[in-house]
């Protein structure tokens, strides 16, 4: 019989809405208080507060068994990061208690603690330390942090000069080594490049294995479903399913891919002026009645872009690119190859719609960016207004494709046809090909 | 956050063999079973504490490799710069120095019980400067490090410690150069030197005294780390560094007495230069200090438990 590793009893933690504001809360304003009304100044000391609240987590009670791998899925602002932070004992809980057995690290960045002045020998030490590692165990582990970062060459060479890849795998090298019994991890698997974020996965499935206790938050359905044999979705800051992590994975899907109605105000990128326009919305227009984060796989993409024009300029155009996480373009759709051009006045807005049937974009994280442009000078004259992750994750329902590595963004259909054949047939070369080639379309 | 195409890669879909894959795809059912033998391991409980607590000085001695690291840190990105980080541990003493030696000694003519007034007022700034400069860094220490709070947990109390730790390597360079000095005015060493060690110690809970309660209040109160200049400058003037206790009338002299700082300067004075011993200040500082810093580290224990969440 396994016995618990950690058991959580209706867990919850209350911010005071303009928490924020209270951070800037000032001396000056506290004396002021002081004087004006002690009485409340005494209550707030008392550690109570007024003003409007509200519960980031509540009431939650849950149970992990030791050498469990549990996932934590929900979307932003469910109550994943705050569970952590209680976990990790970052801050205290609200109401209710949990039970941690055994020594816990957890992992809510790489890199905490790095500092740039350091080498990156004495980084490992640092962060190691502020991981919670004890000396013998860094000095025990040195040889394989600095194998598994790839950064031997550079051990003695202050991080400030590193790579930003480098410095992320250094980071996730320590990070990696950590020896806890129950290890808390927040999304920190989306670092570095693709080798490397394989490494980190196998790393993670190792630890998976070794019979360590994981918190796994992540809105990666892919790597939970990986690594995780149970998941207890959040919502809201509430418990809204625990299961198996399939079942986990299809109610989170099927409950957030609809979500509350999105349109974005694109911010344009850091530029001196915006010379095209300015005001950029982006606009979900779905098929289904509410918009959301993600896009199903095989799902047409339909937005609506308003703009303010900040020039008269001829034959506007406007452009929608994806980019993988990589920073390498996907796809672009240009509404000039199309014929929808617009001559713009200055100051007037204007609308433009698209639809994009579906084309096979493999689940994943992309960037979404808008682009106007006008005449034939469209590198000089585009301007990205900002970029919007892009999930179609569908997992889960019956057209899922899972995407491979080093195999491209997008899927398309194809036929097949493999037999074997005699050595005869083998030598005398290739039959006369079909008269056609059936191409099955996926409704 | 990214999500690689990599790690979408579900379980039940088996990865390529040729390479570019893992094969992660029965994590679970792979799993060695070997039961850990969590039935000895400690159980932390995690509930929401009373507002005034235990000081957790047990808890702060377990992560006493973290302080080391800190302070390790500190010491080390401090003296990178090299010449300039010892330079300034040296000029910043040396040139306030000067100043005050000209301006208080020679043309101010204020009175330095006995000893060479350069001397006097060098033996003065030795604990003052290790103070001043501890209790500043250690009130700024939590808001510059805000990174390591709402990430990681360890005792809080652990980063304005560490900064009067970083603080005593100066200490160490200012009290050599005091000796040096000392020697070119021919004043020996003596055997009352024996009681520095005490008094290293009574300099340093003095400092962690102010050092913790303003590091609570400046991460509490956003604005409160414009009034710890101020407060440090103030705090100068009524500690005898510039001029003897002898100056302060006798009936005014119980509340100089209250500054522990004064007792902790006279009995440099004393170890040193052979001053008087002044049992009054030496022995009002010390239960000063002790009190001073119980309550400062228990104040913030209290200010601690809001930390991640304000900062």
């Amino acid at each position: 019989m396994s016995s618990l590793a950690i058991r959580a009893e209706g867990l919850s933690k209350q911010y005071c809405l303009g928490q924020r504001e209270q951070a800037g809360r000032t001396f000056r304003e506290m004396l002021a208080g002081a004087v004006r009304s002690p009485l409340q100044r005494l209550r707030r000391l008392g550690g109570r507060t007024d003003g409007e609240t509200f519960w980031a987590l509540r009431d939650l009670s849950f149970e992990v068994r030791t050498g469990e791998v549990v996932g934590i899925i929900g979307r932003n602002g469910a109550g994943k990061s705050t569970l952590l932070k209680i976990l990790s004992r970052i801050t205290e809980p609200t109401r209710g208690w949990a039970e941690i057995r055994g020594r816990v690290a957890s992992l809510l960045e790489v890199g905490t603690g790095f500092h740039p002045e350091l080498t990156g020998r004495e980084n490992i030490y640092l962060n190691g330390a502020i991981l919670g590692m004890r000396r013998a165990e860094i000095r025990r582990n040195f040889d394989s942090i600095v194998e598994f970062a790839e950064i031997a060459p550079f051990l003695d060479t202050p991080v400030k000069h590193y790579s930003s890849g480098m410095y992320v795998r250094l980071a996730f090298a320590v990070a990696a080594h950590l020896e806890p019994e129950i290890l808390l991890i927040d999304e920190v698997l989306a670092v570095g490049d693709l080798a490397f974020q394989k490494k980190c996965l196998g790393k993670m499935h190792d630890v998976s294995r070794t019979g360590r206790t994981v918190l796994f938050v992540s809105h990666n359905m892919g790597a939970v479903s990986a690594l995780c044999s149970r998941a207890i979705v959040l919502e809201g800051g509430e418990k809204a399913a625990e299961a198996a992590t399939d079942e986990a994975v299809r109610y989170y899907l099927e409950h957030n891919l609809g979500g509350a109605a999105m349109a974005w105000t694109l911010k344009y990128l850091p530029r001196a002026q915006p010379d095209l326009g300015d005001r950029v919305r982006l606009e979900r227009l779905d098929a289904l009645p509410e918009a959301s984060e993600g896009f199903r796989y095989g799902e047409a993409l339909r937005f609506r872009i308003a703009f303010r024009a900040a020039a008269s300029l001829q034959r506007l155009a406007c452009a929608l690119g994806i980019d993988d996480m990589y920073g390498s373009r996907v796809i672009t759709f240009e509404s000039d190859r199309h014929g929808a051009t617009v001559d713009t006045l200055a100051g007037r807005s204007y609308r433009v719609e698209v639809a994009v049937p579906p084309f096979g974009l493999l689940p994943g994280n992309y960037l979404l960016s808008v682009s106007l442009y006008s005449g034939a000078r469209y590198e000089d004259y585009a301007i990205h207004f900002g970029t919007l992750a892009l999930h179609p994750l569908a997992a889960g329902t019956a057209q899922y494709v899972a995407p491979r590595p080093g195999r491209g963004a997008i899927h398309q259909d194809s036929v097949w046809r493999i037999e074997e054949v005699s050595p005869e047939q083998h030598e005398e070369g290739h039959a006369p090909p079909p008269a056609t080639i059936a191409v099955e379309r996926r409704a | 956050m990214g999500e690689s195409s990599e790690m979408a890669n579900r379980r039940g879909h088996r990865a390529h063999p040729d390479g570019g894959s893992l094969s992660i795809g029965t994590a679970v059912e792979e799993r060695d079973d070997a039961e850990p033998p969590s039935v000895g391991l400690p159980v932390a409980r995690i509930e929401p504490s009373r507002s005034w607590r235990a000081l957790g000085l047990g808890e702060l001695w377990e992560y006493r490799e973290l302080l080391y690291f800190l302070v390790w840190r500190d010491v080390k990105v401090r003296y990178k710069q090299t010449v300039l980080g010892v330079l300034w541990a040296v000029v910043q003493p040396a040139l306030t120095l000067l100043v005050f030696a000209l301006l208080f000694g020679r043309w101010a003519k204020i009175p330095s019980d006995g000893a060479p007034y350069p001397l006097f007022v060098f033996a003065g700034l030795v604990p003052w400067t290790f103070f001043a400069n501890a209790v500043g860094a250690s009130a700024n220490s939590l808001v510059g490090q805000t990174h390591l709070i709402s990430k990681v947990y360890f005792p809080r109390l652990i980063i304005p410690v560490a900064s009067l730790g970083a603080g005593l390597v100066d200490l160490a360079i200012t009290l050599a150069l005091l000796i040096l000095t000392m020697a070119a005015y021919g004043v020996g060493l003596s055997w009352r030197m024996i009681g520095l060690p005490a008094l290293l110690v009574l300099n340093v809970l003095t400092a962690l005294a102010a050092g913790a309660a303003l590091a609570g209040l400046s991460t509490t109160y956003r604005d409160f780390r414009y009034v710890v200049p101020f407060l440090l400058q103030l705090w100068l003037f009524v500690s005898p560094v510039i001029y003897p206790v002898s100056l302060v009338p006798d009936e005014w002299r119980w509340l100089l007495y209250l500054n522990p700082m004064t007792g902790v300067i006279e009995a440099y004075r004393w170890a040193l230069l052979g001053a008087e011993c002044n049992w009054r200040s030496i022995g009002t500082a010390w239960p000063v200090a002790v009190l001073a810093s119980l309550g400062s580290v228990a104040y913030f224990r209290r200010a601690e438990r809001r930390f991640a969440d304000v900062i």
